[in-house]
């Protein structure tokens, strides 16, 4: 069963068998604006929660994005690569930027649940 | 952060918000950065139909006096007393160092002995005080508050324009006159800042809504926001005062020569002159470049230019992604060694340097419809 998180850089996570897909939230997408180039991470790379692993470039400006949790990306979002236009179109889905293994589940738990999400993004 | 209770507003504010605007600071005002469709969709639409940018942030004045054109060449190096009825031109404002203090436009309206003056969002109240200080006794500068200021631009913007008054299609480009758009009285100028024919319409702050609602309903016309006028005048190869020229850059370096009248480079009557014509003659240490990213990173305002050797030369002062390019693109001052189109550097996004090419601008050719039969 996957379990969907947020966190308050607006980075989703779903984790399925100890490996999570991350990408932005749709809320982060449409501030963005359009997404003109990502520079995503290599497999292979650690990262630690809260770590710098990725970037996104929109027309007017670049944006960090972080790693939710602590882990070893497993695998990076070609597809964005090629057409950065899909974060926009499809955030959180086929818009979705790396997988990581994730190292342990004493981070998942600080993380938001998509309830608490849509209630932290209220307060924006 | 700045509470948007302190920023200012334009006469259109609660108009972008019906429109769904993201509203943003710029100098001082909440403005819309974009709207509903995007940036990229705003930037390619004006460049095949009409976008309508509010610029009512933007500084209006008339300066008035018995000799307001001579009065206003002791700031600037701009032939201004060679405007004829109608006509406008673009100018620099210039500190006694020859440093832009900032850069506007000064039309002479038909039969009028006042000159209209706009000038930049972030720079009016010191452009206006420095305006009046230094031409006291010469001439009287009046700032126009209660004015706003609509943008129309793009190859339909002619066709919508003339549907409220005939007449502007014999403007030419850098022309104004007095018409009456939707009702309201106007001064329109053939001008603009996306590189496309377009206009330029100043309107009592009182219309401005209904008059920007009447260019909206017709069926070519989107409005636009603050981040495609960014993309469009960049392609375009405009500065942005603050960013592309500031009282550090002189008009040599950055390339704006072309702005210093005939008259006065014979005169050397304008502030620094004696500075700038060597500058001229002689080169200068830098200059104003366009850059093509040849990978797709956008390079970054403040972004480090470097040479084979890794030496810095230089520094991107506007960057972005070029919708009409389909590109990154940014402009930004080298070494003049390293100014000549086609040399090969490197910019540095992020520690890694990434290939550029120096680009002649403007990278989409301008459009503007300059005519011979004028007003």
């Amino acid at each position: 069963m996957a379990d969907l998180r947020f966190s308050k850089s607006h980075e989703w996570l779903r984790v399925d068998g100890g490996v999570a897909t991350i990408g932005i939230t749709k809320y982060a997408a449409d501030q963005l604006g359009d997404v003109v180039f990502v520079e995503l991470p290599t497999a292979g790379k650690k990262v630690s929660a809260g770590g710098e692993v990725a970037v996104v470039e929109s027309v007017k400006a670049a944006s960090e994005i972080y790693a939710p949790v602590s882990g070893e990306v497993t695998e990076f979002n070609a597809a964005i690569k090629d057409d950065p236009s899909q974060v926009n179109a499809d955030p959180e889905g086929q818009g979705w930027f790396f997988r990581m293994k994730v190292a342990g589940t004493g981070e998942l738990e600080k993380l938001m649940t998509e309830a608490q999400y849509k209630d932290f993004v209220k307060t924006l | 952060m700045t509470s948007s209770s302190d920023l200012r507003k334009t006469p259109l504010h609660a108009l972008h918000v019906s429109l769904g605007a993201r509203m943003v600071e710029f100098a001082g005002y909440e403005m819309p950065v974009q709207y509903y469709e995007g940036i990229i969709k705003e930037h390619l639409y004006t460049r095949t139909q009409a976008g309508l940018f509010d610029v009512s942030h933007m500084g209006q004045a008339t300066l008035d006096g018995d000799h307001p054109a001579s009065a206003l060449e002791r700031v600037t190096p701009a032939d201004v007393a060679g405007l004829k009825d109608g006509q406008q031109r673009y100018a620099l404002l210039l500190n006694d160092d020859g440093g832009i203090k900032d850069d506007f436009m000064v039309a002479r309206l038909p039969s009028e002995r006042a000159l209209h003056l706009v000038v930049n969002a972030a720079t009016k109240e010191s452009d206006f005080a420095y305006i009046a200080e230094r031409l006291k006794g010469r001439a009287v500068l009046k700032p126009l508050p209660t004015r706003a200021l609509l943008a129309l631009q793009g190859p339909m913007a002619e066709d919508v324009l003339a549907r409220h008054d005939y007449d502007v299609i014999k403007l030419g480009f850098m022309k104004a006159g007095s018409f009456r758009i939707a009702g309201a009285p106007a001064i329109v100028s053939r001008s603009g800042y996306t590189g496309e024919d377009g206009f330029e319409i100043s309107i009592d702050a009182n219309e401005a809504d209904h008059v920007a609602r009447a260019l909206l309903a017709e069926r070519e016309v989107l409005p636009i926001g603050l981040g495609a006028r960014d993309s469009l005048r960049l392609e375009a190869g405009l500065c942005l005062y603050g960013h592309d020229i500031d009282e550090t850059t002189s008009p040599i370096e950055a390339d704006l020569a072309f702005s210093i009248g005939k008259r006065r480079k014979m005169a050397r009557d304008f502030p620094a002159a004696e500075r700038l014509m060597n500058a001229l003659l002689e080169g200068t240490k830098r200059k104003r470049v366009g850059l093509r990213v040849l990978d797709k990173v956008p390079a970054r305002e403040g972004a480090e230019i470097i040479e084979k050797s890794g030496r810095v030369i230089g520094r991107v002062t506007s960057g972005s992604f070029g919708p009409s390019v389909g590109a990154p693109i940014a402009m930004g001052y080298v070494e003049t060694p390293f100014a000549a189109d086609a040399t090969e550097l490197a910019v540095m996004v992020r520690g890694a340097a990434r290939p550029v090419q120096v680009a002649p601008m403007p990278f989409v050719p301008h459009r503007y419809k300059r005519s011979t039969q004028g007003v």
